[in-house]
């Protein structure tokens, strides 16, 4: 663990970037359980081990920010504190869901976070994202976009437009691809001819940056610099995390384009108890907090889960209602 | 009052919008580059050096860009209006306008507004199959999307000003013979429908229809270049003593229903002209509606003219011919009295 960058943080919030991370992957852990249960309809893409890079980009953010994310967008919301009360009822399909059921899982968000309910079309939400921080630059304001992709993405034609658009405009925006190796079944190299996607900001005149994406301190050094760049105004930054989703790539996926030795090699990467270890192991929290975290993040999803089950479903009559404004 | 044609009518809805709100930007590809083209048909002509090339926003050669941009800029608070060359390359933002600006909203419970606005010139004007095409349809199938069509200055200007004040995403369809028959952009076989144009502020509420001809024998409900056409052939009838309403529907998204009823309701008889192709076009739409609705009024079966179903050809008398004709429309009209 990078100790300089822990320091900088604080213990404070190195427990709550902890706790986030936690919540995530619990909250995923228990909405899976939900879904097999059947209490959960439709399918669920899950981030499960790719914590890391939705809390250490996001923890690096202010009031007013925006964020974009993805057809996987539990970990991002959970990391940005969009209410566990509200996403549980929205992949239950309530009214009081976030996107008052008609969104789902795909599109979860909180806009009065800042957090744009999710957009689930591959690439879709990177020129989105550059009109976002167009909208910042435009008002004068200083804040800045993030928007979170998959290895997949970077391989439509709408990525390349947006990152074009970004860079010629000195966008105040953040691209963030979570490279988890696969785009759903298809491994990254046959899908890429370079070594890594971050090598492509040189086409667009943009820095690219490569990092662990499961070390959830590089992470934030890393975001914190792109964030720090985009908000000065000199621009957008390709950040590349790579990671691995510890689990399919949605309900269906028995995972058998992949080897149980590759998954067992990132089990042993996973971030959760790394970043728990050097918490420790550094004195920034003891074993004993961290417990008392553990035990917190159950009760959330304890009353996630009744906030959601005593929710009213939508009424028949709002199919309608809603899209027009 | 002052005449203006379409084009300036366009031209100066922007310039009174791009005063009254900050937050109304324009952007597209050759808009207000200096010494450039003020977009593919001048409408934007001298804004760049009004309101400054950041309000007036030239992007390269990227339509999903465009697109993705306008709705990221809306939902922030923006109210971006993007040019769009030709509609044809509406095709290359599919994804952005029909699953990303028309379900935002909605799929996001409600959370999220969308308010911009896609300009887009339609139109056989021989270019081949690429640069000619009227796909107002396609985005009339698109729930969440509304659909405008101003064929006269007046409305040019004031349906872009309540396109621009909607809180929803709007397309206009312009159409490229309509926009003036003079400048160094004009277009041979232009019609140029100059007309006197209110210099104050003034908006054309979208989804309000409007009877251009009385008549009693046959409603015609036409659009854009159709609708001229549609007048055109209502003369030649006059001549015969057939009496024709014709109706321009200015919007078709959403469609005022009631005043093409009360028109069949008077005239017994219907005939739509549009200049897409014939299949699933939003003529169909509006006989299926008066189908339903007039059915018992009707005195003959709806007919529709329309191109047909192949892509826009070049050579100019295969054009024509692709294109309803004013005799198209009077031998249709003849067919069902």
């Amino acid at each position: 663990m990078s100790n300089d960058i822990a320091e900088s943080i604080g213990s404070t919030q190195l427990l709550a970037m902890y706790q986030r991370m936690v919540l995530a992957r619990r909250f995923e852990e228990t909405v899976n359980d939900l879904y097999m249960q059947g209490r959960i309809p439709s399918t669920l893409h899950l981030a499960i081990g790719q914590e890391a890079s939705a809390v250490g980009v996001l923890s690096g953010l202010k009031a007013g920010d925006t964020v974009f994310s993805t057809h996987r967008p539990h970990a991002h919301a959970i990391a940005h504190g969009v209410s566990p009360d509200a996403m549980m009822a929205e992949l239950m399909a309530k009214a009081t869901g976030t996107c008052k059921g008609k969104g789902g899982s795909m599109h979860i968000g909180d806009f009065r976070l800042g957090f744009v309910p999710a957009i689930a079309i591959v690439g879709g939400n990177i020129p989105i994202a550059a009109g976002a921080a167009l909208a910042a630059k435009l008002k004068g304001s200083d804040a800045v976009t993030v928007c979170f992709f998959g290895d997949g993405a970077a391989n439509e034609g709408a990525w390349h437009e947006g990152l074009n658009l970004a860079a010629i405009w000195d966008l105040p925006v953040v691209f963030v691809c979570e490279n988890n190796q696969y785009a759903a079944s298809t491994p990254f190299r046959e899908a890429f001819r370079i070594p890594a996607i971050a090598d492509r900001a040189a086409a667009y005149g943009m820095p690219g940056v490569t990092v662990d994406g499961n070390d959830v301190l590089a992470v934030y050094a890393a975001a914190g610099a792109a964030i720090a760049r985009a908000r000065r105004g000199a621009g957008p930054t390709l950040l590349e995390l790579l990671t691995y989703r510890l689990c399919g790539h949605s309900r269906s996926d028995p995972r058998t384009y992949r080897t149980r030795e590759e998954e067992a090699e990132w089990q042993q990467r996973d971030p959760i108890p790394a970043f728990a270890a050097n918490l420790v192991s550094h004195r920034f929290a003891t074993e004993e907090q961290l417990a008392e975290i553990d035990a917190e993040v159950e009760t959330i999803l304890v009353q996630a889960i009744a906030y959601a089950e005593q929710s009213p479903g939508p009424a028949l009559a709002d199919v309608v209602y809603g899209l027009y404004a | 009052m002052p005449e203006l044609s379409i084009a300036e009518a366009l031209r100066e809805a922007l310039r009174e919008e791009l005063h009254r709100d900050p937050r109304v930007f324009l952007l597209g590809e050759d808009i207000g580059v200096p010494g450039g083209f003020g977009g593919a048909f001048t409408v934007t002509l001298g804004l760049a050096e009004e309101f400054g090339r950041d309000r007036v926003r030239d992007t390269p050669i990227s339509e999903a860009g465009i697109a993705g941009v306008a709705i990221g800029a809306a939902i922030c608070g923006m109210r971006p209006v993007a040019d769009v060359q030709y509609s044809d390359f509406l095709f290359n933002m599919m994804d952005q306008l029909v699953n990303q600006a028309a379900k935002l909203r909605y799929m996001s419970g409600g959370t999220l507004t969308v308010p911009m606005v896609m300009r887009a010139p339609v139109g056989a004007t021989a270019r081949g199959a690429q640069h000619a095409q009227s796909p107002e349809a396609f985005f009339t199938h698109v729930p969440g999307l509304k659909v405008v069509a101003p064929a006269t200055a007046y409305d040019a200007k004031g349906l872009l000003k309540a396109a621009i004040r909607d809180d929803n995403p709007v397309l206009v369809f312009e159409h490229k013979l309509l926009y003036g028959s003079k400048g160094a952009r004009s277009e041979k076989g232009a019609v140029s429908p100059r007309g006197e144009v209110p210099a104050d502020d003034y908006i054309v509420p979208i989804g309000q229809g409007i009877v251009r001809r009385p008549g009693t024998d046959v409603t015609i409900v036409a659009s854009l270049l159709m609708l001229y056409r549609a007048l055109q052939a209502a003369e030649e009838l006059a001549a015969d003593g057939i009496d024709v309403e014709v109706i321009d529907p200015r919007t078709l998204v959403p469609l005022d229903t009631a005043l093409i009823l009360r028109s069949v309701q008077k005239t017994g008889r219907l005939v739509i002209v549009e200049e897409d192709n014939l299949t699933n076009g939003w003529g169909a739409e509006v006989a299926a509606l008066m189908a339903d609705d007039a059915f018992v009024w009707l005195d003959a079966p709806i007919k529709r003219v329309a191109a047909p179903d192949t892509p826009p050809p070049f050579a100019p008398i295969l054009e024509q011919a692709y294109v309803p004709s004013v005799t198209r429309i009077v031998d249709t009209v003849r067919s069902i009295l």
